[in-house]
Protein backbone atom coordinates (compact mmCIF):
# COMPACT_ATOMS: atom_id res chain seq x y z
CA UNK A 1 0.00 0.00 0.00
CA UNK A 2 2.64 2.62 0.94
CA UNK A 3 4.75 1.58 -1.40
CA UNK A 4 2.21 2.47 -4.15
CA UNK A 5 1.62 5.45 -2.93
CA UNK A 6 5.64 6.40 -2.96
CA UNK A 7 5.46 5.21 -6.57
CA UNK A 8 2.47 7.38 -7.44
CA UNK A 9 5.01 10.24 -6.78
CA UNK A 10 7.77 9.25 -8.93
CA UNK A 11 7.32 10.67 -12.67
CA UNK A 12 8.59 7.94 -14.88
CA UNK A 13 5.98 5.25 -12.81
CA UNK A 14 3.51 7.38 -12.70
CA UNK A 15 3.72 8.12 -16.67
CA UNK A 16 3.42 4.44 -17.24
CA UNK A 17 0.75 3.90 -14.52
CA UNK A 18 -1.27 6.45 -16.11
CA UNK A 19 -0.62 4.86 -19.51
CA UNK A 20 -2.01 1.54 -18.52
CA UNK A 21 -4.96 3.31 -16.92
CA UNK A 22 -5.99 4.81 -19.85
CA UNK A 23 -5.67 2.22 -21.93
CA UNK A 24 -8.39 0.36 -20.08
CA UNK A 25 -10.36 2.82 -18.32
CA UNK A 26 -10.69 5.23 -21.79
CA UNK A 27 -12.88 2.27 -23.97
CA UNK A 28 -14.97 1.32 -20.99
CA UNK A 29 -15.70 5.08 -20.08
CA UNK A 30 -16.95 5.27 -24.24
CA UNK A 31 -18.73 2.33 -24.03
CA UNK A 32 -20.48 3.61 -20.70
CA UNK A 33 -21.00 6.75 -22.34
CA UNK A 34 -22.23 5.34 -25.23
CA UNK A 35 -24.91 3.16 -24.09
CA UNK A 36 -25.62 5.60 -21.49
CA UNK A 37 -26.44 8.15 -24.08
CA UNK A 38 -28.81 5.49 -26.10
CA UNK A 39 -30.43 4.40 -22.99
CA UNK A 40 -31.12 7.55 -21.76
CA UNK A 41 -31.37 9.71 -25.30
CA UNK A 42 -33.66 6.18 -27.02
CA UNK A 43 -34.91 4.02 -24.56
CA UNK A 44 -36.37 6.15 -21.85
CA UNK A 45 -39.68 6.63 -21.83
CA UNK A 46 -40.48 11.03 -22.42
CA UNK A 47 -41.37 13.13 -19.73
CA UNK A 48 -44.99 13.87 -18.66
CA UNK A 49 -44.80 17.61 -18.74
CA UNK A 50 -41.70 18.08 -20.41
CA UNK A 51 -42.20 15.48 -23.65
CA UNK A 52 -38.61 14.81 -25.02
CA UNK A 53 -36.66 18.32 -24.15
CA UNK A 54 -35.92 16.62 -20.57
CA UNK A 55 -33.46 14.54 -22.31
CA UNK A 56 -30.85 16.83 -21.64
CA UNK A 57 -30.83 15.90 -17.93
CA UNK A 58 -28.61 13.12 -19.23
CA UNK A 59 -25.58 15.90 -20.03
CA UNK A 60 -26.73 18.57 -17.48
CA UNK A 61 -26.77 16.28 -14.51
CA UNK A 62 -23.73 14.28 -14.51
CA UNK A 63 -21.70 17.66 -15.91
CA UNK A 64 -22.66 19.30 -12.70
CA UNK A 65 -22.51 16.66 -10.31
CA UNK A 66 -18.41 16.01 -11.44
CA UNK A 67 -17.87 19.86 -12.23
CA UNK A 68 -18.65 20.02 -8.27
CA UNK A 69 -16.82 16.61 -7.49
CA UNK A 70 -13.72 18.13 -9.88
CA UNK A 71 -13.30 20.86 -7.63
CA UNK A 72 -12.85 18.61 -4.29
CA UNK A 73 -10.63 16.27 -6.17
CA UNK A 74 -8.48 19.76 -7.20
CA UNK A 75 -8.41 21.34 -3.85
CA UNK A 76 -7.53 17.82 -2.16
CA UNK A 77 -4.73 17.68 -4.59
CA UNK A 78 -3.75 21.18 -3.62
CA UNK A 79 -3.68 20.11 0.33
CA UNK A 80 -1.34 16.99 -0.64
CA UNK A 81 0.57 19.37 -2.58
CA UNK A 82 1.23 22.24 0.58
CA UNK A 83 1.48 19.23 3.13
CA UNK A 84 3.61 16.81 1.81
CA UNK A 85 5.14 18.69 -1.43
CA UNK A 86 4.64 16.27 -3.70
CA UNK A 87 5.26 17.13 -7.25
CA UNK A 88 2.54 14.98 -8.88
CA UNK A 89 0.24 16.56 -6.61
CA UNK A 90 0.58 19.85 -8.15
CA UNK A 91 0.52 18.55 -11.84
CA UNK A 92 -2.59 16.71 -11.04
CA UNK A 93 -4.52 19.85 -9.59
CA UNK A 94 -3.04 21.91 -12.64
CA UNK A 95 -4.71 19.17 -15.06
CA UNK A 96 -7.97 19.06 -12.87
CA UNK A 97 -8.40 22.83 -13.44
CA UNK A 98 -9.48 23.15 -16.84
CA UNK A 99 -11.50 19.69 -17.08
CA UNK A 100 -13.52 20.97 -14.31
CA UNK A 101 -13.81 24.51 -15.88
CA UNK A 102 -15.07 23.26 -19.26
CA UNK A 103 -17.46 20.77 -17.28
CA UNK A 104 -18.69 23.56 -15.31
CA UNK A 105 -19.43 25.54 -18.17
CA UNK A 106 -21.22 22.27 -20.39
CA UNK A 107 -23.67 22.38 -17.10
CA UNK A 108 -24.28 26.28 -17.64
CA UNK A 109 -24.38 26.05 -21.23
CA UNK A 110 -27.29 22.77 -21.24
CA UNK A 111 -28.92 24.36 -18.18
CA UNK A 112 -29.62 27.20 -20.54
CA UNK A 113 -30.78 25.23 -23.52
CA UNK A 114 -32.90 23.12 -21.16
CA UNK A 115 -34.39 26.29 -19.74
CA UNK A 116 -35.60 28.12 -22.91
CA UNK A 117 -38.60 25.01 -23.74
CA UNK A 118 -39.23 24.51 -20.39
CA UNK A 119 -39.17 27.64 -18.65
CA UNK A 120 -39.16 30.18 -21.69
CA UNK A 121 -36.25 31.95 -21.09
CA UNK A 122 -32.15 31.15 -21.91
CA UNK A 123 -31.82 32.35 -18.45
CA UNK A 124 -33.10 32.54 -14.87
CA UNK A 125 -31.14 33.32 -11.73
CA UNK A 126 -32.19 30.02 -10.16
CA UNK A 127 -30.36 29.18 -7.03
CA UNK A 128 -28.70 26.26 -8.45
CA UNK A 129 -27.95 28.03 -11.84
CA UNK A 130 -25.98 30.77 -10.03
CA UNK A 131 -24.39 28.64 -7.63
CA UNK A 132 -22.87 26.95 -10.47
CA UNK A 133 -22.15 29.96 -12.19
CA UNK A 134 -19.94 30.63 -9.07
CA UNK A 135 -18.26 27.23 -9.07
CA UNK A 136 -17.39 28.59 -12.89
CA UNK A 137 -15.99 31.88 -11.25
CA UNK A 138 -13.87 30.23 -8.99
CA UNK A 139 -12.53 27.49 -11.07
CA UNK A 140 -11.62 30.52 -13.91
CA UNK A 141 -10.43 32.23 -11.16
CA UNK A 142 -7.56 29.19 -10.21
CA UNK A 143 -6.59 28.85 -13.69
CA UNK A 144 -5.79 32.88 -14.21
CA UNK A 145 -3.99 32.77 -11.57
CA UNK A 146 -1.62 29.69 -12.73
CA UNK A 147 -1.19 31.18 -15.66
CA UNK A 148 -0.23 34.50 -14.62
CA UNK A 149 2.49 33.54 -11.94
CA UNK A 150 5.75 32.73 -14.21
CA UNK A 151 7.46 30.45 -11.54
CA UNK A 152 5.71 27.35 -12.06
CA UNK A 153 6.11 25.79 -8.80
CA UNK A 154 4.90 29.15 -7.24
CA UNK A 155 1.81 28.91 -8.86
CA UNK A 156 0.95 25.69 -8.32
CA UNK A 157 1.38 26.33 -4.50
CA UNK A 158 -0.64 29.52 -5.35
CA UNK A 159 -3.30 28.11 -6.98
CA UNK A 160 -3.57 25.10 -3.94
CA UNK A 161 -3.99 27.70 -1.85
CA UNK A 162 -6.71 29.58 -3.61
CA UNK A 163 -8.72 26.29 -4.12
CA UNK A 164 -8.37 25.33 -0.30
CA UNK A 165 -10.08 28.78 0.75
CA UNK A 166 -12.81 28.32 -2.21
CA UNK A 167 -13.13 24.93 -0.78
CA UNK A 168 -13.67 25.88 2.49
CA UNK A 169 -16.56 28.48 1.09
CA UNK A 170 -18.23 26.66 -1.32
CA UNK A 171 -20.97 25.63 0.93
CA UNK A 172 -21.33 29.23 2.39
CA UNK A 173 -21.71 30.00 -0.87
CA UNK A 174 -24.10 27.18 -1.97
CA UNK A 175 -25.82 28.03 1.34
CA UNK A 176 -26.03 31.82 1.14
CA UNK A 177 -27.57 31.47 -2.45
CA UNK A 178 -30.18 29.18 -1.57
CA UNK A 179 -31.33 31.72 1.22
CA UNK A 180 -31.20 34.87 -1.42
CA UNK A 181 -33.16 32.65 -3.77
CA UNK A 182 -35.50 31.35 -1.21
CA UNK A 183 -36.42 35.55 -0.29
CA UNK A 184 -36.74 36.59 -3.89
CA UNK A 185 -38.56 33.54 -5.59
CA UNK A 186 -40.80 34.85 -8.46
CA UNK A 187 -43.77 32.94 -8.31
CA UNK A 188 -43.62 32.15 -12.02
CA UNK A 189 -40.96 29.70 -12.45
CA UNK A 190 -41.08 26.74 -10.53
CA UNK A 191 -39.04 23.26 -10.48
CA UNK A 192 -41.10 20.31 -11.13
CA UNK A 193 -40.42 17.70 -8.92
CA UNK A 194 -37.00 16.58 -9.82
CA UNK A 195 -36.78 13.99 -6.94
CA UNK A 196 -39.65 11.92 -7.87
CA UNK A 197 -38.44 10.91 -10.91
CA UNK A 198 -38.85 7.54 -12.19
CA UNK A 199 -36.54 4.22 -12.31
CA UNK A 200 -37.24 4.17 -16.09
CA UNK A 201 -35.39 7.63 -15.99
CA UNK A 202 -32.81 7.52 -13.16
CA UNK A 203 -30.57 4.41 -14.27
CA UNK A 204 -29.19 5.90 -17.53
CA UNK A 205 -28.79 9.14 -15.18
CA UNK A 206 -26.50 7.02 -12.81
CA UNK A 207 -24.96 5.45 -15.58
CA UNK A 208 -24.08 8.93 -17.16
CA UNK A 209 -22.85 10.25 -13.74
CA UNK A 210 -20.66 7.05 -13.96
CA UNK A 211 -19.22 7.32 -17.40
CA UNK A 212 -18.60 11.62 -16.42
CA UNK A 213 -16.49 10.48 -13.23
CA UNK A 214 -14.56 8.01 -15.77
CA UNK A 215 -14.14 11.01 -18.54
CA UNK A 216 -12.78 13.20 -15.90
CA UNK A 217 -10.45 10.66 -14.49
CA UNK A 218 -9.19 9.72 -18.23
CA UNK A 219 -8.81 13.18 -18.87
CA UNK A 220 -7.09 14.36 -15.89
CA UNK A 221 -4.55 11.53 -16.17
CA UNK A 222 -3.87 12.19 -19.98
CA UNK A 223 -3.46 15.99 -18.76
CA UNK A 224 -1.45 14.81 -16.38
CA UNK A 225 0.89 12.64 -18.53
CA UNK A 226 1.12 15.34 -21.00
CA UNK A 227 2.41 17.50 -18.49
CA UNK A 228 4.97 14.89 -17.09
CA UNK A 229 6.71 14.28 -20.74
CA UNK A 230 7.23 18.03 -21.23
CA UNK A 231 8.69 18.49 -17.99
CA UNK A 232 10.99 16.32 -18.10
CA UNK A 233 11.25 16.77 -21.70
CA UNK A 234 15.08 16.77 -20.90
CA UNK A 235 15.26 13.40 -19.02
CA UNK A 236 16.46 10.10 -20.00
CA UNK A 237 13.16 8.53 -19.72
CA UNK A 238 11.11 10.62 -21.68
CA UNK A 239 14.16 10.57 -24.52
CA UNK A 240 14.24 6.56 -24.08
CA UNK A 241 10.28 6.65 -24.48
CA UNK A 242 10.41 8.65 -27.65
CA UNK A 243 12.77 6.76 -28.78
CA UNK A 244 15.18 9.82 -29.02
CA UNK A 245 18.46 8.04 -27.02
CA UNK B 1 17.17 27.91 26.38
CA UNK B 2 19.65 30.65 25.86
CA UNK B 3 19.08 34.37 26.09
CA UNK B 4 19.60 35.06 22.29
CA UNK B 5 16.18 32.30 21.42
CA UNK B 6 14.08 34.61 23.35
CA UNK B 7 11.89 36.74 21.26
CA UNK B 8 12.78 40.40 21.63
CA UNK B 9 9.14 41.37 21.20
CA UNK B 10 6.43 39.73 23.03
CA UNK B 11 3.84 38.45 20.30
CA UNK B 12 1.43 41.36 21.51
CA UNK B 13 4.28 43.87 20.93
CA UNK B 14 5.11 42.62 17.47
CA UNK B 15 1.06 42.59 16.79
CA UNK B 16 0.84 46.63 17.70
CA UNK B 17 3.65 48.22 16.28
CA UNK B 18 2.84 46.08 13.00
CA UNK B 19 -0.64 47.64 13.05
CA UNK B 20 0.96 51.09 14.25
CA UNK B 21 3.52 51.41 11.20
CA UNK B 22 0.48 50.37 8.66
CA UNK B 23 -1.74 52.64 10.49
CA UNK B 24 1.03 55.27 10.52
CA UNK B 25 1.76 54.28 6.24
CA UNK B 26 -1.67 55.16 5.98
CA UNK B 27 -2.26 58.43 7.53
CA UNK B 28 0.76 59.73 6.60
CA UNK B 29 -1.06 59.91 2.70
CA UNK B 30 -4.70 61.46 3.19
CA UNK B 31 -5.36 60.34 -0.51
CA UNK B 32 -5.15 56.67 0.36
CA UNK B 33 -7.82 57.43 3.27
CA UNK B 34 -10.03 60.07 0.89
CA UNK B 35 -9.88 58.26 -2.19
CA UNK B 36 -12.12 54.98 -1.50
CA UNK B 37 -14.69 57.09 -0.26
CA UNK B 38 -14.10 59.39 -3.63
CA UNK B 39 -14.80 56.41 -5.53
CA UNK B 40 -17.83 55.27 -3.41
CA UNK B 41 -19.59 58.35 -3.95
CA UNK B 42 -18.90 58.85 -7.57
CA UNK B 43 -20.16 55.24 -8.40
CA UNK B 44 -22.81 56.14 -6.39
CA UNK B 45 -23.67 58.76 -8.63
CA UNK B 46 -23.78 56.57 -11.76
CA UNK B 47 -26.48 54.44 -10.43
CA UNK B 48 -29.09 57.46 -10.80
CA UNK B 49 -27.78 58.44 -14.11
CA UNK B 50 -28.02 55.08 -15.20
CA UNK B 51 -30.97 53.87 -14.15
CA UNK B 52 -33.23 57.27 -14.39
CA UNK B 53 -33.65 60.09 -10.92
CA UNK B 54 -37.15 58.12 -10.16
CA UNK B 55 -36.97 58.50 -6.47
CA UNK B 56 -39.20 55.13 -5.66
CA UNK B 57 -37.19 52.96 -7.27
CA UNK B 58 -33.76 54.53 -6.64
CA UNK B 59 -34.80 53.64 -3.21
CA UNK B 60 -35.93 50.31 -3.72
CA UNK B 61 -32.85 49.50 -4.78
CA UNK B 62 -30.68 51.26 -2.40
CA UNK B 63 -29.40 48.58 -0.47
CA UNK B 64 -28.11 46.66 -3.25
CA UNK B 65 -26.40 50.07 -5.11
CA UNK B 66 -24.79 50.73 -1.40
CA UNK B 67 -23.69 47.13 -0.93
CA UNK B 68 -22.29 46.55 -4.07
CA UNK B 69 -20.62 49.75 -4.43
CA UNK B 70 -18.88 49.34 -0.91
CA UNK B 71 -17.61 45.82 -2.36
CA UNK B 72 -16.19 47.10 -5.42
CA UNK B 73 -14.53 49.93 -3.15
CA UNK B 74 -12.91 47.14 -1.44
CA UNK B 75 -11.72 45.23 -3.99
CA UNK B 76 -10.20 49.01 -5.23
CA UNK B 77 -8.01 49.51 -2.17
CA UNK B 78 -6.83 45.37 -1.33
CA UNK B 79 -4.99 45.29 -3.95
CA UNK B 80 -2.29 48.15 -2.55
CA UNK B 81 -2.48 45.81 0.64
CA UNK B 82 0.40 44.21 0.71
CA UNK B 83 1.90 46.14 -2.22
CA UNK B 84 4.55 48.20 -0.24
CA UNK B 85 5.94 46.19 1.84
CA UNK B 86 6.14 43.46 -0.90
CA UNK B 87 8.10 46.14 -3.00
CA UNK B 88 10.70 47.26 -0.05
CA UNK B 89 11.42 43.94 1.31
CA UNK B 90 9.81 44.41 4.81
CA UNK B 91 7.80 41.62 3.44
CA UNK B 92 10.54 39.50 4.31
CA UNK B 93 11.47 40.65 6.94
CA UNK B 94 8.10 39.76 8.46
CA UNK B 95 8.69 36.17 7.13
CA UNK B 96 11.61 36.17 9.28
CA UNK B 97 10.26 37.57 12.83
CA UNK B 98 10.20 35.22 15.47
CA UNK B 99 6.54 35.36 15.23
CA UNK B 100 3.93 34.00 12.72
CA UNK B 101 3.90 35.52 9.59
CA UNK B 102 -0.49 35.47 9.98
CA UNK B 103 -0.42 37.08 12.94
CA UNK B 104 1.41 39.99 11.78
CA UNK B 105 -0.13 39.99 8.41
CA UNK B 106 -3.68 40.21 10.65
CA UNK B 107 -2.08 43.62 12.25
CA UNK B 108 -1.47 45.16 8.80
CA UNK B 109 -4.94 43.51 7.35
CA UNK B 110 -6.45 45.48 11.12
CA UNK B 111 -5.02 48.70 9.91
CA UNK B 112 -6.08 48.63 6.70
CA UNK B 113 -9.48 47.92 7.47
CA UNK B 114 -9.59 50.70 9.94
CA UNK B 115 -8.76 53.45 7.32
CA UNK B 116 -10.84 52.09 4.16
CA UNK B 117 -14.01 49.96 5.10
CA UNK B 118 -14.33 51.28 8.58
CA UNK B 119 -14.22 54.98 7.18
CA UNK B 120 -16.53 53.98 4.53
CA UNK B 121 -19.01 52.15 6.62
CA UNK B 122 -19.19 55.18 9.12
CA UNK B 123 -20.28 57.92 6.06
CA UNK B 124 -22.26 55.40 4.44
CA UNK B 125 -25.57 56.71 5.58
CA UNK B 126 -24.84 60.25 3.97
CA UNK B 127 -24.67 58.12 0.17
CA UNK B 128 -27.51 56.36 1.10
CA UNK B 129 -29.64 59.43 1.80
CA UNK B 130 -28.57 60.34 -1.89
CA UNK B 131 -29.96 57.15 -3.18
CA UNK B 132 -32.89 57.31 -1.03
CA UNK B 133 -32.75 54.18 1.30
CA UNK B 134 -35.69 54.48 3.88
CA UNK B 135 -34.00 56.56 7.54
CA UNK B 136 -34.80 53.66 9.55
CA UNK B 137 -32.65 51.41 7.70
CA UNK B 138 -29.44 53.35 8.30
CA UNK B 139 -28.36 51.79 11.59
CA UNK B 140 -28.50 48.19 10.16
CA UNK B 141 -26.59 49.73 6.77
CA UNK B 142 -23.76 50.78 8.81
CA UNK B 143 -23.68 47.90 11.35
CA UNK B 144 -23.56 45.45 8.17
CA UNK B 145 -21.46 47.70 6.45
CA UNK B 146 -18.78 47.82 9.65
CA UNK B 147 -19.64 43.82 9.78
CA UNK B 148 -19.57 42.84 6.25
CA UNK B 149 -16.09 45.13 5.08
CA UNK B 150 -13.98 43.51 7.50
CA UNK B 151 -15.10 40.06 5.98
CA UNK B 152 -14.42 41.19 2.15
CA UNK B 153 -11.11 42.85 3.58
CA UNK B 154 -9.95 39.99 5.25
CA UNK B 155 -10.75 37.70 1.98
CA UNK B 156 -9.52 40.34 -0.20
CA UNK B 157 -6.25 40.62 1.88
CA UNK B 158 -5.72 36.62 0.93
CA UNK B 159 -6.00 37.65 -2.77
CA UNK B 160 -3.87 40.53 -2.43
CA UNK B 161 -1.67 38.15 -1.15
CA UNK B 162 -1.53 35.61 -3.80
CA UNK B 163 -1.10 38.13 -6.49
CA UNK B 164 1.02 40.73 -4.65
CA UNK B 165 4.39 38.72 -6.82
CA UNK B 166 2.56 39.69 -10.23
CA UNK B 167 3.00 42.84 -12.41
CA UNK B 168 -0.79 43.99 -13.02
CA UNK B 169 -2.62 41.73 -10.27
CA UNK B 170 -5.05 44.44 -9.88
CA UNK B 171 -7.55 42.71 -12.32
CA UNK B 172 -6.72 39.13 -11.59
CA UNK B 173 -7.17 40.11 -8.13
CA UNK B 174 -10.90 40.75 -8.75
CA UNK B 175 -11.22 37.50 -10.85
CA UNK B 176 -10.21 35.54 -7.66
CA UNK B 177 -12.01 37.41 -5.21
CA UNK B 178 -15.35 38.29 -6.49
CA UNK B 179 -17.05 34.49 -6.27
CA UNK B 180 -15.54 34.34 -2.45
CA UNK B 181 -17.82 37.86 -1.98
CA UNK B 182 -20.97 36.63 -2.59
CA UNK B 183 -22.17 35.27 0.64
CA UNK B 184 -20.90 38.55 2.11
CA UNK B 185 -23.04 40.23 -0.27
CA UNK B 186 -25.78 38.43 -0.09
CA UNK B 187 -26.09 38.95 3.82
CA UNK B 188 -25.48 42.92 3.87
CA UNK B 189 -27.86 43.17 1.42
CA UNK B 190 -30.44 41.49 2.49
CA UNK B 191 -30.11 42.70 5.87
CA UNK B 192 -30.57 46.51 4.82
CA UNK B 193 -33.83 44.76 2.72
CA UNK B 194 -34.93 43.71 5.79
CA UNK B 195 -34.48 46.91 7.50
CA UNK B 196 -36.01 48.62 5.14
CA UNK B 197 -39.59 46.64 5.42
CA UNK B 198 -39.08 46.47 8.85
CA UNK B 199 -38.03 42.47 8.88
CA UNK B 200 -35.63 40.48 10.93
CA UNK B 201 -32.77 41.93 9.86
CA UNK B 202 -30.53 40.77 13.00
CA UNK B 203 -30.14 37.51 11.69
CA UNK B 204 -28.47 38.63 8.38
CA UNK B 205 -26.79 40.48 11.12
CA UNK B 206 -25.95 37.54 12.78
CA UNK B 207 -24.85 35.54 9.81
CA UNK B 208 -22.41 38.31 8.74
CA UNK B 209 -20.91 38.36 12.64
CA UNK B 210 -20.25 34.57 12.06
CA UNK B 211 -18.86 35.19 8.32
CA UNK B 212 -16.49 37.75 10.02
CA UNK B 213 -15.15 35.05 13.07
CA UNK B 214 -14.77 32.34 10.62
CA UNK B 215 -12.59 34.66 8.37
CA UNK B 216 -10.88 36.38 11.00
CA UNK B 217 -10.23 32.88 12.38
CA UNK B 218 -9.39 31.24 8.88
CA UNK B 219 -8.39 34.36 6.30
CA UNK B 220 -4.95 34.82 8.90
CA UNK B 221 -3.65 31.10 8.17
CA UNK B 222 -4.01 31.16 4.13
CA UNK B 223 -2.52 35.17 3.63
CA UNK B 224 0.16 33.83 5.39
CA UNK B 225 0.74 30.86 3.22
CA UNK B 226 0.26 33.42 0.04
CA UNK B 227 2.60 35.74 0.95
CA UNK B 228 5.83 33.31 1.62
CA UNK B 229 4.86 31.83 -1.85
CA UNK B 230 4.86 35.45 -3.07
CA UNK B 231 8.07 35.86 -2.03
CA UNK B 232 9.34 32.41 -3.64
CA UNK B 233 7.70 33.82 -6.84
CA UNK B 234 8.81 37.40 -6.72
Amino acid sequence: MWSFIHKLGSPPWFFRFGGSLVRWLLPLTLILLLVGAFWGLLVAPPDFRQGNSYRIIYIHVPAAVVALAGYYVMALAGAISLIWRIKMADIAMKAAAPVGAVLTGIALVTGAIWGKPTWGTWWVWDARITSMLILFFLYLGVVALFEAYENKAAAAKACAVLSLVGTVNIPIIYKSVDWWYSLHQPASIKFTGESAIDASMLYPLLLMIVAFYGLFAVTVVMNMRAELIWHHRQSAWVRQWAGLD
Amino acid sequence: MSASDQPSLSLGASFFRQFLRHGKALAASPADLLNPLLFFFMVVTLFPLGLGPDPERLSQMAPGILWVVALLASLMVSGKLFASDFEDGSLEQLCLAQHPLAILALAEVLAHWLGTGFLLALVSPVFALMVGLPIQALPVLVISLLLGSLCLTLIGAVGSALTVSIRRGGLLLSLIIIPLHVPVLIFGSTAVVEATRDGNAVSWLALLAALVLASLALAPLAIGAALRISLDNG
